[in-house]
């Protein structure tokens, strides 16, 4: 069912009944250049279950952001065929909230208004204080109730990245789409956002669609981690299956030997089989 | 050190401190504007220029009675400079509103719309480059009254920075607005109103504020051009056929005012609305 791969795969893949929540099936997708057709994704096939926290990671250029707009709707596959829950997903749409890469709040809208904006455009007839209400509690969420309303040029990184994150998780999607979410902040920022984000999931329950380009953030994150060779053509290399209990405590998971045994892997998967020759580029 | 600092402190008086940061903002375009008249009197004083120069003009008799009475009225062609260029402003007014209107639903038909701005936009390149001047007879043919003809001129020369800048603002919406957009779909009039509008604003005003100012242009030319309307651009023709210099030169004045206030006015009206980087 799912291209298998070594030693820490364990998916249980016949857990998959009829269809699973999530499934892309054989898909490709070219774009056409000047030089002729060229490949960004090729066979991919992967099913993810209901309420599956799922990181994506590969080197640039490996079609990663491709495959989640396959998702998300904003790119149709060249062949085969992505669908969600038995239909196959033609356009995006408020099921499939996406966060940004580079957040896309409107500038000219506070924090709050941003919200509302996805909140009304999901619940038209919720009234105003109902509205109003779902947008306090989801800012109150990742901590932002102070700064409901400051525009996003008075926030910082951090900050923007967590309105967004509000603002997807107010419209209580089934999917949840993070590309790269948390490539630009700092460290600090970055290891509290990634606890919030949990928290947040351990109590929603969506089903969570990420990339990244961090290991540790993956491990610590993901149920499963998806690994891409490189592009053009990309495919799935292997599926590692990340079997630390929830919650998950990162101080218990740095003293988990299994975590370093799962961290060589990826690494040796990313920088020895598919070492990215930069110069090549 | 701490001497010398105790010594400028103390002899601080706030006004001179106020005029020592402000020095250069303040005295040099003061100076430039004495050193311009002084170049100008000594040029018409040696006869390099056949002008009056500006002592002779504030000396002469009836400009200076134009100076100190803008707001005289004997007749609709016999009035104060204060009235005539009012009067240009109502004018300016109406073709430029007209122009504002027309200029931004068709700069948003134009943005949006890939095969309209293709088969218009040729037209719209072509008709911009025409001359204020030159519409003037043809407005005069097809509308056969001055009035409406003079507020034709000024609304065809100024819609066109207006349509053009609205234009690019709308089609320069970054694709992050319009893919938040796509995933919420949003209605069109939410669209509109929350991502189009404010993010095409900032063009828009800038065409607005290129446009405030051929507006102007255009009407002293099309009211020098319009005999027998009152206006500020006819009272200059009218002096200029009596030879009256001074008199053109204290209307001239109150044109380079008028449209310095304009443009500020729309700029001030910009930083409010549109905020360069908010």
């Amino acid at each position: 069912m799912i291209s298998q791969g070594n030693q820490a795969m364990t998916t249980p893949a016949a857990v998959v009944s009829a269809e699973s929540f999530l499934r892309l099936e054989q898909v490709s997708k070219v774009y056409p250049t000047k030089k002729g057709p060229f490949t960004v994704l090729t066979d991919i096939t992967l099913d993810i279950q209901a309420g599956e926290f799922i990181c994506v990671i590969g080197h640039s250029g490996c079609g990663k952001t491709t495959l989640l707009n396959m998702v998300s709707g904003f790119v149709r596959p060249t062949t085969g065929e992505v669908r969600l829950k038995g239909q196959p997903i033609k356009e995006p749409g408020p099921d499939r909230m996406v966060v940004f890469q580079n957040y896309a709040l409107l500038p000219w809208l506070t924090a709050a208004e941003n919200v509302y904006l996805a909140v009304d455009a999901v619940w038209p007839k919720k009234s105003r204080p109902q509205k109003m209400a779902i947008v306090r509690e989801h800012l109150a969420m990742v901590g932002l109730a102070e700064a409901a309303n400051r525009y996003p040029a008075q926030l910082s990184g951090g900050m923007k990245q967590r309105v967004a994150i509000a603002r997807a998780l107010a419209i209580r999607p089934e999917i949840l789409i993070l590309d790269e979410p948390f490539g630009a902040l700092d460290a600090i920022t970055k290891e509290e956002l990634q606890e919030e984000l949990l928290s947040i999931w351990q109590k929603h329950r969506c089903t969570v669609l990420m990339i990244t380009h961090d290991i540790d953030e993956a491990l610590f994150l993901a149920d499963r981690l998806v690994m891409m060779t490189n592009g053009p053509a990309a495919k799935i290399g292997e599926i590692m299956t990340i079997p630390f209990p929830r919650p998950r405590d990162r101080e218990r998971i740095l003293e988990d030997p299994t975590y370093y045994q799962l961290r060589n892997d990826a690494l040796d998967f990313l920088y020895r089989r598919y070492h990215l020759d930069e110069e090549a580029e | 050190m701490a001497v010398a600092s105790v010594r400028r402190n103390g002899n601080a008086n706030p006004l001179l401190k106020f005029l020592r940061q402000q020095g250069a903002d303040f005295y040099l375009p003061i100076i430039g504007v004495i050193g311009f008249l002084v170049v100008w009197q000594i040029l018409s004083s040696i006869k390099i220029l056949s002008l009056p120069g500006p002592i002779q003009v504030f000396a002469d008799e009836r400009s200076r009675y134009l100076i100190f009475h803008p707001f005289y009225y004997n007749s609709p062609l016999d009035q104060g400079l204060a009235r005539q260029t009012l009067i240009s402003l109502t004018r300016v007014a109406q073709g430029y509103g007209l122009a504002a209107i027309v200029g931004i639903t068709l700069g948003i038909l134009v943005g949006t719309s890939k095969a309209l701005n293709k088969s218009l936009d040729p037209i719209f390149q072509f008709l911009r480059m025409v001359a204020p001047l030159a519409w003037v007879p043809i407005s005069l043919a097809a509308l056969r009254q001055n009035e409406p003809a003079a507020i034709f001129v000024i609304f065809i020369t100024s819609i066109w920075p207006i349509l053009i800048n609205t234009a690019v603002g709308v089609r320069e919406i970054p694709q992050d607005y319009k893919n938040v957009s796509r995933v919420l779909r949003l209605s069109k009039k939410t669209f509109f109103l929350k991502i189009l509008l404010p993010s095409a604003l900032p063009y828009i005003f800038t065409g607005l504020r290129i446009a405030i100012g051929l507006a102007w242009l255009a009407i002293i030319a099309a009211e020098i051009v319009m005999s027998g309307v009152a206006g500020i651009g006819f009272f200059i023709w009218d002096a200029y056929q009596q030879n009256y210099v001074t008199e053109i030169i204290v209307a001239v004045v109150y044109i380079g005012a008028i449209g310095l206030i304009l443009d500020r006015l729309v700029g001030f009206l910009q930083s409010k609305i549109a905020p360069a980087n908010r």
